[in-house]
């Protein structure tokens, strides 16, 4: 028995002194629920919207501060024009524009009836999907209460357009989604087992005493893998033009320039992996885990970001993966070109610049 | 044997923060010697064999391997000298051709220099039958005499061999030993780590490093004079013991 104690002792000892098994049995599930509970949720959260009132009444001031009281919605501006609508949604921001029509007040007295049009950015159906019925319960409680104050049976109605995905396909998510997670799986997680690999066969020394340099070792080691991640790349687009008929509106030529720059993004977080896994089971785990849940669960794939409370979307700032799905959803559904993108380009690039720093830092130190 | 000195270390010293695993060792090499760098596993040799290879910058001392420095000239070091780790380190999914012109290829071999050393290699090592195999397939002692032709596959001045001979049977050894030898002959100097202590009899000259220094340098038959041992295992016990009084 007691020896059976001391050999319990030990392994606590083993899993106690390893941070990273310590991490992955605390920090795991703490934060998967917190994720889970969170991120994964449909409901809105102060969702930016623009309104285009023609009639600027007493009603529909009403109804726009109910808009701007509830807790769902933000107001960001006002538009004067609907030849305006389609820029800011090319600008991302706003999620949705409230269409009100010509003289709205006049219409509801005088015709029991007047209609608001919501149009959403339905690039993301899911929140577009919300928005529309946020909006809609507005709008309900809006007519029970002029119904109870005034007798008789006028009505506003709602019309809804979903811009760019009028079909609310999802699939028009889910392929900027699943492109982003090929690239990444491809790019980072291989990478970085292939030079893992290297070090736990020993071979990665023999490299370095070798005359190559260490950048012509890792240049070696990555272009392969460019080379496959672009093919992927090629056949993810094909797909989703031939098979699920999503258009790419946008520059063909622009969208594969930038997946090249997130291609090279992914490589950087898989070298910077590999310096500091030293077995390919590690790499692994750090790449599946630290890569793959964060790019499903926050990078706006599946969850819209707008919803999740501020620590967590401050949090999905830092991910990669979220910007370049910015990007490619911009690209592909709404046509921009890169005077609407160049931000997010701008922060990709940023992110490479820093994976290779550290990479090379943390190399350096090795070598001293 | 000449008399030039390949190999030429003065108060060599490597801390890693305040442990000192190298501590200021002075030793020269001659041209075409084999030289036996012996001791404990943790007594320093792999830290020290590292900064002579230049994959480590030495914190104080001097040192210049084939006349370049450690510290300026790693790059020139790296192309005149082979390397052959503890760890065997061909790629198992490749054949043997494929690891050989690989490893031409990075030292610069031109396609007829790797041609014409792959013929030479057959011959000399009756390697027909195996030639076009994946390596993963063979036995540990054929990947080892593999890895050591690999090594010398650039004719460097000196081979660097870190326990070349780990986990294999004594009679692989010593076929291993000859291949050793047959190189020595042909002019290249031999720098071989080993805790293997038979295995020490075999090297022209050879130091034994204890914690961090250097303890004792010479021919084995002197040393083994020196200390009245009968073997070079005795003479390491009583110099492992005299640092270690426990």
């Amino acid at each position: 028995m007691k020896r059976f104690i001391g050999f319990v002792r030990k392994e606590f000892y083993h899993i106690y002194r390893d941070k990273r098994s310590l991490f992955i049995l605390f920090g795991m599930p703490i934060a998967q629920i917190l994720l889970f509970g969170f991120a994964i949720t449909n409901e809105i959260n102060k969702v930016e919207i623009a309104i285009l009132d023609h009639a600027k009444d007493a009603t529909t001031i009403e109804i726009i501060h109910k808009m701007a009281s509830s807790k769902y919605f933000s107001i960001n501006r006002y538009l004067d024009a609907e030849s305006q609508v389609e820029g800011v949604f090319k600008q991302g921001k706003i999620k949705a524009v409230i269409n009100f029509e010509k003289d709205f007040g006049e219409k509801l007295i005088k015709e029991g009836q007047s209609t608001i049009q919501v149009i959403a950015d339905a690039t993301d159906p899911n929140t577009a999907n919300s928005i529309t019925n946020y909006i809609q319960a507005i709008i309900q409680q809006y007519n029970q209460s002029i119904n109870n104050n005034q007798a008789g049976s006028s009505q506003v109605f709602m019309q809804t357009h979903m811009a760019f995905n009028p079909e609310i396909k999802s699939v028009f998510m889910f392929v900027p989604g699943v492109m982003t997670i090929i690239l990444m799986l491809v790019s980072a997680m291989m990478t970085s087992i292939s030079i893992t690999r290297e070090k736990e066969l020993g071979t990665m020394e023999i490299l370095l005493v070798s005359p190559l340099k260490p950048f012509q070792v890792v240049l070696g080691k990555v272009v392969p893998y460019i080379l496959l991640s672009i093919i992927n790349a090629i056949i993810i687009v094909l797909l989703s033009i031939f098979i699920f008929k999503m258009p790419v509106q946008g520059s063909l030529i622009l969208l594969g320039l930038e997946s090249v720059l997130f291609i090279i993004t992914s490589l950087s977080l898989g070298i910077l992996i590999s310096t500091i896994a030293e077995t390919q089971q590690t790499a692994m785990m750090i790449s599946l885990m630290g890569l793959m849940l964060p790019v499903i669960l926050l990078s706006g794939f599946i969850f819209p970001i707008s919803s999740m409370p501020l620590p967590l979307q401050l949090i999905s700032n830092t991910i990669p993966a979220k910007w370049f799905i910015i990007i490619i959803k911009g690209i592909m559904l709404k046509g921009v070109g890169i005077a609407f993108i160049w931000k997010e380009t701008a922060i990709l690039i940023g992110m490479t610049l820093f994976f290779m720093g550290v990479s090379i830092y943390k190399y350096k130190i090795r070598l001293e | 044997m000449s008399e030039e000195n390949v190999i030429k270390v003065v108060e060599l010293t490597k801390k890693f923060g305040a442990f000192l695993a190298v501590d200021a060792i002075s030793f020269e090499v001659k041209a075409g010697e084999i030289f036996g760098f012996l001791g404990a596993n943790g007594a320093g040799k792999t830290t020290a064999m590292k900064m002579l290879i230049g994959i480590s910058k030495p914190s104080s001392g001097e040192a210049s391997v084939a006349g370049f420095d450690v510290y300026t000239q790693t790059e020139l070091i790296k192309k005149n000298i082979g390397y052959m780790s503890q760890k065997f380190a061909l790629y198992d999914d490749l054949t043997v051709r494929e690891n050989i012109t690989f490893f031409g290829g990075i030292y610069g071999l031109s396609r007829s220099t790797i041609k014409e050393k792959i013929k030479v290699l057959v011959a000399d090592l009756k390697l027909e039958n195996i030639i076009d195999q994946l390596v993963g397939a063979l036995p540990l002692g054929w990947k080892q005499k593999l890895s050591f032709s690999v090594s010398l596959l650039h004719d460097p001045k000196i081979v660097f061999l870190d326990e070349p001979t780990g986990g294999v049977d004594p009679i692989t050894r010593r076929q291993f030993w000859e291949m050793i030898y047959h190189a020595a002959d042909k002019g290249t100097t031999i720098f071989v780590t080993t805790h293997y202590m038979d295995e020490a009899e075999y090297c022209d000259r050879v130091s034994i490093m204890v914690n961090g220094k250097i303890e004792a340098m010479d021919r084995p038959k002197r040393l083994k004079e020196q200390y009245e041992a009968s073997n070079l295992n005795e003479v390491f016990l009583q110099l492992a013991r005299n640092s270690n009084p426990e």
